[in-house]
């Protein structure tokens, strides 16, 4: 704030305290000319005024709030640039970037001034930090035996996961379902545990990018059905074949099980992400699909994404 | 001079001008430095200007009253920051006119929602929420994927916003002139998400 600002405020804040002091004095006297309890000279359909003084107590009370006024504008931030004495704020609020942010909550506390933000969160990291960071400090394979921590991971997934895995983590069209064993990118606890920090974007170009004609698609869907193990037209599905031969195998595999390293779904596990009728797989295939995991490493940070690994492991691993 | 208020009760238009001194020392103490502080007036750095798509989004969220549910103002409070980011800071909503700090959380504050869920999520949850959050209880929004835009108004609006912020140069002639271009055959449930998805990045 520019000393300009500064000033104007300290001044009409206090114009506006001492004016309130000189109004009530002036009014707390009798200064009308008429006797107090005496008729002010008027009457509205009978009512009639009289000179009757402000009540006691609520001149008393009038006082008490001017005088909390200047007691809370020398303890707290309120006049310009002035801090208070009790260096109080409740937050960084001039912050620009976040390393600035970080950088302010150290500056706060060496020039041990009171942040209520700050104060709040190093009281909460004093509590559970050590917690959080005895769990980061567990491998994962040792993790998921700790009932507790599977708890704590369970709630962070609630809260963070949910929205998008459901709340039973069982998915929904296009979110993976996490209980079923089936993994595009591998089950494993550290590619889990990769796959949140870093997120996945599963790409699948119409088609595959390759010459297939629309003509080719239920042919193609009923090969794919033939590939889950269900029941199917070996017919159709031999001409399907054919079309899965100029090129699907590159990613999904030459037996169609996928490839974890590229996300390609494997299609003989009968797991659906888009669905798994001929209809679905056909507009699959026909459309392409595209699926995005967010990156959680800065929006919840590497110990509580070891957490949430460890309890997205135990859905599936019982 | 006797002290009389006879003069002020029996004369309106002295007893308002009278008021508007009165309470406009609040206004004149709280609000007015405020116009002139580098705080409430400059972006934070590496804030970047909306798109044209995005303003486009921005004008559906005000006009599907997406405000009456959603803040975008992430309270200095650790419940608030452990589930939506970094507490909001004046400097994030220069560019908002008007802001769209909301007043009421029927669903989850929206500040830092940006990157947070796929495209693909948010145009599923717009159509039908229930259909990735069975509890939820917001009402879904099935036209914005069937009305296009028509970027009739897309450069207009950059030019405003432009005027408004003549030391910023938020956009150039070119950007304003190829508007119209970058909604072009775009749905306004495009324009949403982009506008959700470049929501709270600078203090992330």
């Amino acid at each position: 704030m520019t000393d300009f600002w500064s000033i104007w405020i300290i001044v009409l804040s206090s114009v506006v305290i001492i004016g309130c002091i000189v109004l009530l004095h002036a009014c707390s006297k009798n200064n009308t000319g008429v006797k107090e309890g005496e008729s002010m000279g008027h009457s509205f359909d009978g009512i009639e005024e009289l000179n009757n003084p402000l009540p006691k107590w609520w001149s008393y009370m009038f006082y008490i709030t001017i005088v909390f006024s200047v007691i809370y504008l020398a303890l707290y931030p309120g006049l310009g640039s002035f801090k208070g004495f009790l260096g109080w704020t409740s937050s960084n609020q001039s912050v620009r970037t976040l390393a600035e942010s970080k950088q302010a909550v150290i500056d706060a506390q060496e020039e041990g001034r009171w942040v209520q933000y700050d104060q709040e969160v190093k009281h909460a990291d004093e509590k559970f930090g050590p917690i959080f960071k005895a769990y980061a400090d567990t491998p994962l394979e040792e993790l998921v035996k700790n009932k507790e921590a599977l708890k704590v991971g369970g709630r962070l997934f609630l809260q963070n996961c949910s929205m998008c895995h459901g709340s039973d983590a069982r998915g929904s069209k296009g979110f993976p379902n996490l209980t079923d064993g089936a993994w595009l990118y591998g089950g494993e606890l550290a590619t889990i545990k990769t796959t949140i920090m870093n997120g996945r974007h599963g790409m699948m170009p119409p088609k595959g990018g390759l010459p297939i004609e629309d003509s080719e698609l239920p042919g193609l869907a009923e090969y794919v059905v033939k590939l889950s193990g269900r029941e199917h037209d070996a017919a159709l599905a031999a001409q399907g074949q054919g079309s899965f031969m100029k090129g699907c195998f590159a990613c999904h595999g030459m037996d169609g099980t996928g490839n974890k390293f590229m996300g390609a779904p494997n299609l003989t596990d009968n797991a659906w992400l888009y669905g798994g009728s001929r209809g679905a797989i056909q507009q699959s295939v026909k459309n392409g699909r595209s699926g995005v995991m967010p990156a959680w490493k800065d929006v919840l940070g590497e110990e509580k994404v070891h957490v949430i690994s460890a309890y997205v492991y135990s859905l599936s691993n019982k | 001079m006797k002290f009389n208020h006879e003069l002020v009760e029996k004369n309106i238009g002295l007893l308002g001008i009278l008021t508007v001194i009165a309470i406009s020392f609040g206004s004149l103490v709280e609000i007015t430095p405020l116009l002139f502080q580098k705080d409430t007036t400059e972006p934070l750095e590496g804030q970047i200007p909306y798109t044209a798509l995005q303003i486009e989004g921005r004008d559906i969220y005000v006009r599907e009253g997406c405000y009456n549910c959603h803040s975008q103002m992430i309270r200095p409070l650790r419940a608030e920051t452990e589930r939506y980011g970094h507490y909001s800071v004046a400097g994030e909503s220069v560019w908002d006119h008007p802001f769209q700090w909301g007043s009421k959380r029927t669903g989850p504050d929206l500040a830092r929602v940006g990157g947070r869920y796929s495209d693909q999520w948010h145009e599923v949850h717009l159509i039908d929420p229930r259909a990735v959050v069975p509890q939820s209880n917001m009402p879904g929004f099935p036209w914005l994927a069937e009305n296009k835009l028509s970027g009739e108004l897309t450069g207009k609006k950059m030019d405003i916003l432009r005027n408004l912020h003549p030391t910023h140069e938020l956009y150039t002639d070119e950007e304003i002139a190829a508007a119209k271009d970058a909604v072009k055959d775009k749905t306004e449930m495009d324009a949403l998400i982009a506008y959700l998805q470049s929501l709270g990045h600078a203090l992330k």
